[in-house]
């Protein structure tokens, strides 16, 4: 295998396949519609990408672990509601505003870390339960309504976050930086670190690696802590973004998030991940979204395209896996 | 005679009303192998669970070169030198070799703060291991456990236990799916273990596999250890499956005496 040419290790990766289906969904839309590839249009689908894309990051530690949290889309939602409340209620500035609703969100992470591993609970169970303990938690706070956020222009959070600013032609928010920071910084804990070699072994078997000292209770209630503040950090980013708090943003995000995740590679089942296929997964998606509007074909049948997506990237990815296990 | 490697006296295990283990005694001396044989049910893997911190025990000590330890975990037993490798469980199927190796004790470069495992050692200690363990062939330690055979899979958890200076070691059915060749491997390694100083506990249901290594056969049933100085060059394979299927006392004290004599 050490002899392997690059080009056919190249290929063997589990990346291989997202980043085709990158470059051919790029190709068509510009080929239908070549304002797809405009600065304008870039600098459009990179805003919300990279929102989503914080939450995707982390979910794809904690998938490598063998969990999923389903609850980072009513926490996308409430944490907005959360710091918009207190700031406006004068309770605090919006700093601490923010900071509170990021400790709350590490929090609820605790809270279905802590059900996961010490009560043994399935996390789908758990996560279901918490999507809608924390999406009833804003709606009932608010009634409903959305939150008054005009008075975030700005202020220094808003700059931090979401600040923008041209470079040429391209309109670049901050989180752009927070997101590509992010990657490296997570990437690097998935390969590179040793929490991430207990990561994937925790997903991978969580016995053998209990048997060798790992802590995977831990490991685990990490990462849904992790998932939880990445949520509720996108949420405020995409709060103060569009200046809009509603309590009902991020519903359905969850499973968009998993189906990006898994798309890249990630297995569904624990033990192996990869942050670079996730990135690619998360882009295949918002491309997918963005390019199907431009060239005509109804914003409706979005669903159809993802759909099929997901069953013939998991068909190529089995494939991928069998001829793996059965070459060496 | 000098205190065993580990000693475990008096050990009784129960799971409700059931009871597992009843006043259990059992010792491993230093460098020396032993073979727990038992049938389905005697308490063989309750009593090496206990051993190997992996459940707790009712009431009874372990001492470890007489020293009285009290296990609360698995990391505990390793820690007193202890390794349990368990058919196929051990290791982590979607991680490299060498990260299986280190799993749980990973080398970090410095800086410390950065978390990162020196994989270029580990790589390199991995291949050693491999080659002491007798995998010829030339596999790299960046292949995934996935794709080795099941001999292979065992000879990398007996190399593990082997660089952590386990000072004992115990296989747990390490012969079970295995083939003749990949089977003659294993008791190799362990032969090879109790040459470089590390004593063994052999647990198998193919009699014949144990008495190829083993310095001593204990043998268990119903809980209870009948039979803890069975010398397998001075007995047949008849008279330990007599042990083990069961009789009385008396039967046994015969049985084992019967054993003893030379043979003509």
């Amino acid at each position: 295998m050490e002899n392997r040419s690059f080009i056919q290790s190249f290929v063997g990766r589990p990346e291989f396949g997202p980043l085709v289906l990158l470059i051919v969904e790029l190709v068509v839309f510009w080929t239908i519609n070549p304002d797809f590839l405009s600065p304008q249009n870039i600098s459009n689908i990179l805003a919300f990408t990279v929102e989503l894309g914080l939450i995707a990051l982390a979910m794809t530690l904690l998938m490598t672990s063998g969990e999923f949290d389903l609850s980072v889309g009513s926490l996308f939602g409430f944490s907005p509601v959360l710091m918009w409340t207190l700031f406006n209620g004068g309770v605090t500035s919006l700093g601490m505003g923010f900071a509170i609703a990021l400790v709350v969100a590490a929090l609820i992470g605790l809270v279905n870390g802590w059900f996961v591993t010490r009560l043994k609970i399935p996390s789908f169970l758990v996560t279901l339960g918490m999507l809608l303990v924390v999406r009833g938690t804003a709606l009932f706070v608010t009634d409903g309504f959305p939150q008054r956020t005009w008075s975030a222009e700005g202020s220094w959070l808003a700059e931090v976050l979401v600040g923008d600013f041209y470079i040429g032609p391209f309109r670049i928010y901050a989180s752009l930086f927070w997101f590509i920071g992010a990657a490296i910084v997570l990437g690097y804990v998935l390969t590179q670190s040793r929490t991430g070699n207990w990561i994937q072994a925790a997903g991978g078997n969580p016995n053998a690696a209990r048997a060798r000292g790992v802590n995977v209770s831990r490991v685990k209630a990490g990462l849904f802590v992790l998932s939880a503040v990445m949520a509720s950090l996108a949420g405020v980013i995409s709060s103060l973004r569009t200046s809009a708090a509603n309590p009902n943003s991020g519903t359905g995000y969850e499973l968009e998030v998993i189906a990006m995740v898994v798309i890249g590679g990630t297995a569904l089942t624990g033990g192996r991940g990869t942050i670079i296929g996730t990135v690619l997964g998360i882009l295949i998606l918002r491309v997918m979204r963005n390019g199907i509007v431009l060239i005509g074909v109804p914003g409706l049948a979005y669903n159809i395209f993802i759909g099929a997506i997901i069953l013939g990237m998991m068909a190529l990815h089995s494939w991928l896996e069998r001829r793996h296990q059965a070459g060496t | 005679m000098a205190e065993p490697l580990i000693r475990m006296t008096n050990i009784r295990k129960s799971y409700g009303r059931v009871q597992a283990l009843v006043d259990a005694n059992f010792h491993v001396n230093e460098r020396e192998i032993v073979g727990l044989l038992g049938d389905n049910g005697a308490g063989k893997s309750t009593l090496i669970k206990v051993l190997s911190g992996a459940v707790p025990l009712t009431s009874g000590d372990i001492f470890v070169r007489g020293r009285k330890v009290n296990f609360r975990s698995t990391s505990d037993a390793i820690a007193e030198g202890i390794e349990t490798i368990y058919q196929d469980s051990a290791l982590v199927t979607q991680l490299s070799i060498a990260r299986n190796l280190f799993l749980g004790r990973e080398p970090i470069r410095p800086p410390r703060f950065l978390n990162r495992m020196d994989q270029q050692a580990m790589n390199t200690v991995a291949r050693d291991l491999l080659k002491q363990v007798g995998i010829s062939k030339n596999i790299p330690p960046t292949t995934p456990i996935g794709s080795l055979s099941g001999g292979e899979r065992q000879a990398v958890a007996i190399a593990r236990a082997m660089h952590f200076d386990s000072d004992l070691i115990i296989l747990d059915e390490p012969t079970n799916n295995l083939g003749v060749a990949e089977t003659q491997g294993v008791l190799s390694f362990v032969r090879s273990a109790r040459d470089s100083g590390h004593s063994c506990i052999f647990i198998a249901h193919n009699i014949h596999h144990v008495f190829q290594v083993v310095d001593r056969i204990v043998v268990m049933r119903r809980g209870k250890v009948v039979a803890d100085d069975i010398d397998p060059k001075k007995t047949t394979v008849a008279e330990v499956e007599r042990i083990i299927t069961g009789m009385s006392d008396k039967e046994i004290r015969e049985a084992i005496a019967e054993g003893s004599r030379p043979h003509g």
